[in-house]
């Protein structure tokens, strides 16, 4: 009798979300949250600003989740999850953890200084930026965390983006906070051990989670994991946590970096760079490479 | 027991007796000595409570607005530019039914960057859906703080309890600080229906089409709308327990007034000495001193002015481009009612510039010789 | 057993409405099974049951029934990472038919 071979499941099986939410087809966003919540568990709290996921768990009446969420006003996603932090534990509910989920506008921009201040206040709360490098929710238009090159709304192609993306894992660093971490939703395993780590550490903690957006990016949907993989191989999204402020850890060493190239040629974003262009980045990622293992 | 102390320690005691359990507050002047002393308070334990150290009044409101969904009694307290900063989420605070009771100190708007009283700071905020009262001593300060968490907490609308700046916020008074026991048994302990908890997930705030919007606006209207008469209820709870009416004016002398001024905040203890010179002189004077500005309350302000002949409103404000706001809504209560007195507009008091009894009796005067407005804003006291 | 097929919620009056502006339910309702042009159809007999469709379903719509994945046609909105990330190549996207 044929033994029955159970299906190879890498993460747990409970999914805290329900179908029906109104991501876009191949969303990054939706499968950071996925992963997260399955790291997590049910006794989570999300403070989600304006972005997409502002959208995604659906309009009032409805939720696709099964953690409750208060969706707050756009700049204030660290600072609405420090009052519910406290408000929870003030009335008894020291358990549960409390995460400020925002995109990048939300985060690097806007956000920013609420960040910044409960960094500082070493708020005990998980805060993720989950990045799709722009304002997507509202249509496509450039934030800081926009890399040199792309197209967006605000950027058009004469006048592409042509300030590097804002470092902000260096100034969450800065803050000396407990603990920071980079993540990809192609490499879902990584993101939930870290986010399991960071579960059980008290302070802040910061995650940098790479959400590819076909929308955004002119990218086919199907492509989705594949980009955020390609951006961990190729060191332009690298995988490493950083510790009280200085201890660095690099998750993924990279024997035979891949060209950017690769990575850039299959979104339509970057379409209109010239090989001078391609090859200024491909010389940024590696610098910035060879600095982050200095760093180790 | 008996105390002096200044109008922002009365804020302090007043969330401390309340057993606020989060406090998040930003320094300004004048507020500085309220947040404080809740430090204090918290620091050496006789108030349980986490005070979040903010680095602006946005995540101020913001971070009460997380506590208080948590299911936190939550404070805090502002003013004039901090509170113009806060002004996004005063409307979130209010629409998302959060009842937060923060104390705010008038304070002039910037520029001319002042530090001294006038009420366009929280009066720039009366759309906001928040209730407003207005206090002239720092017992009422006290007082009124337990009593808007009460207020608020029934009807989950956020309270805002405003006090002049230095005028009050920095003046000595002795206060009757009532006794926690019996603030327990006039306040219980704040427990939401619905909070934010995994125990009973729910999405706050989602997006909200045309088809839900207005009855949710219907509702926190209809609500307000309950304030006037629950204001009164529990003023009279609180005199029984504690020997002081929180009502929703303070009518001084005007039952058989023929002049009544309006006024508001420290200005309106003021009148009341220009109403005893004037009364000694033959005048029939009287004060209405208007406690709760947000709900309006329309039907006290009618039963009172009804019966007078004259009404002078002295506003410590402006709606530039239109008149005193006191005097507006004045106007618009007497509206149409049988009998209502001309009301005469006046401007006093900005930027900190004292309202004497000789004001007083200046708008006295220039009322009394008119039988009918004919400007809409008298100003007092300014060197044109 | 994730939550599937809910009914549309709807308030006849402001009164029906909670105080606080919250969700009452999830969205099933919702047959975003409808949003796609092309579906995923899986080749069971060259799958090795390795997870990675699961894995990496946005949605999530695919369903692990006793061992095997199965797509909710209801709700697969027909992004294509299943078919773009398995190893084996034993999925498929295929035109929809209308």
């Amino acid at each position: 009798m044929k033994q029955e071979k159970k299906m190879t499941l890498t993460l747990p099986a409970e999914e805290l979300m329900a179908c029906g939410h109104l991501a876009c087809q191949g969303c990054g966003a939706t499968l950071a949250m996925r992963y997260m919540l399955k790291a997590l568990g049910q006794k989570t709290a999300l403070c989600i600003p304006a972005c997409c996921w502002a959208v995604i768990d659906g309009p009032y009446p409805y939720s696709s989740m099964d953690v409750p969420i208060y969706h707050c006003a756009f700049e204030t996603a660290a600072a609405t999850a420090t009052g519910v932090k406290a408000g929870l534990e003030m009335t008894g509910d020291k358990e549960t953890t409390v995460v400020a989920w925002a995109g990048d506008g939300g985060t690097f921009d806007i956000g920013l200084q609420a960040l910044s201040g409960a960094a500082e206040r070493n708020e005990d709360i998980i805060y993720v930026c989950y990045d799709n490098e722009a304002y997507m929710n509202t249509g496509i238009q450039r934030s800081s965390a926009t890399p040199y090159g792309a197209w967006t709304t605000t950027t058009p192609v004469k006048h592409f983006k042509n300030r590097p993306k804002k470092d902000i894992v260096a100034i969450m660093a800065a803050h000396r906070i407990p603990y920071i971490a980079t993540a990809s939703i192609s490499h879902p395993e990584d993101f939930f051990k870290k986010m399991k780590k960071a579960k059980d550490i008290k302070g802040t903690r910061f995650f940098h989670v790479y959400a590819p957006c076909p929308t955004g990016w002119k990218s086919r949907p199907e492509d989705t994991v594949k980009l955020a993989r390609m951006a961990v191989q190729n060191a332009y999204f690298p995988l490493y946590e950083i510790e009280d402020g200085d201890k660095v850890t690099l998750n993924l060493k990279l024997k035979d970096k891949k060209p950017v190239n690769d990575y850039i040629r299959i979104q339509g974003r970057f379409r209109h760079l010239t090989e001078a262009q391609v090859a200024s980045i491909q010389a940024e990622v590696d610098a910035r490479w060879e600095r982050l293992l200095k760093s180790c | 027991m008996k105390k002096v102390m200044m109008g922002n320690h009365a804020l302090s005691y007043g969330a401390m007796l309340s057993r606020s359990q989060v406090i998040a507050a930003y320094p300004i002047t004048p507020q500085t000595q309220v947040v404080e002393l809740l430090s204090e308070m918290c620091a050496d334990g006789s108030l349980d409570a986490k005070f979040i150290k903010v680095e602006s009044e946005h995540s101020a409101m913001a971070a009460c607005i997380g506590s208080s969904v948590a299911g936190a009694r939550s404070f805090t307290a502002t003013s004039a530019q901090g509170l113009a900063l806060m002004h996004e989420m005063l409307h979130w605070a209010s629409g998302g039914r959060h009842p937060i009771v923060m104390g705010n100190i008038n304070r002039s708007m910037a520029p001319g960057w002042s530090i001294w009283t006038d009420q366009n700071d929280s009066l720039s905020e009366r759309d906001t859906g928040w209730m407003q009262y207005y206090c002239a001593s720092n017992q009422e300060v006290l007082d009124t703080v337990i009593q808007a968490f009460k207020v608020s907490e029934a009807l989950m609308i956020p309270g805002m309890v405003i006090l002049d700046a230095f005028a009050l916020s920095h003046t000595y008074e002795v206060v009757d600080v009532p006794d926690q026991a019996a603030v327990d048994a006039y306040l219980p302990p704040f427990k939401p229906e619905i909070r934010l908890t995994p125990t009973d997930p729910r999405a706050f705030g989602g997006l909200t089409g045309s088809e839900h919007y207005m009855e949710l606006r219907y509702k926190l209207q209809k609500d307000m709308e309950k304030a006037p008469a629950l204001i009164e209820e529990t003023g009279r709870e609180f005199e029984q327990a504690f020997g002081r009416n929180l009502g929703l004016i303070d009518a001084y002398r005007c039952d058989d007034a023929d002049f009544v001024f309006v006024t508001s905040g420290t200005a309106g203890f003021t009148a009341r000495a220009a109403v005893d010179e004037l009364r000694q002189s033959g005048v029939k004077a009287g004060n209405l001193r208007i406690k709760v500005f947000r709900p309006f309350p329309f039907a006290k302000v009618r039963e009172v002015l009804g019966k007078v002949k004259r009404a002078a409103v002295v506003d410590r404000n402006c709606s530039y481009g239109a008149h005193g706001i006191f005097y507006q809504e004045v106007k618009s209560a007497l509206y149409g009612q049988a009998g209502a007195p001309p009301v005469f507009g006046y401007i006093a008091g900005l930027g900190g510039r004292d309202i004497t009894v000789d004001s007083f009796k200046e708008v006295a005067a220039h009322a009394r010789a008119k039988d009918r407005a004919d400007e809409e804003i008298v100003w007092i006291g300014v060197k044109k | 057993m994730r939550p599937k097929k809910a009914n549309k919620i709807v308030f006849k009056s402001a009164e029906e409405m909670p105080l606080m502006i919250c969700s009452v339910g999830h969205q099933t309702h919702n047959l975003t099974g409808a949003w796609r042009n092309i579906r995923p159809e899986i080749d069971r007999a060259n799958c090795v049951q390795c997870g990675i469709c699961w894995k990496f379903c946005p949605e999530p719509s695919i369903d692990v029934v006793d061992g095997w994945p199965v797509v909710d046609y209801d709700y697969c909105k027909g992004c294509g990472i299943c078919a773009e990330e398995c190893p084996q190549k034993c999925i498929v996207m295929v035109e929809e038919r209308k």
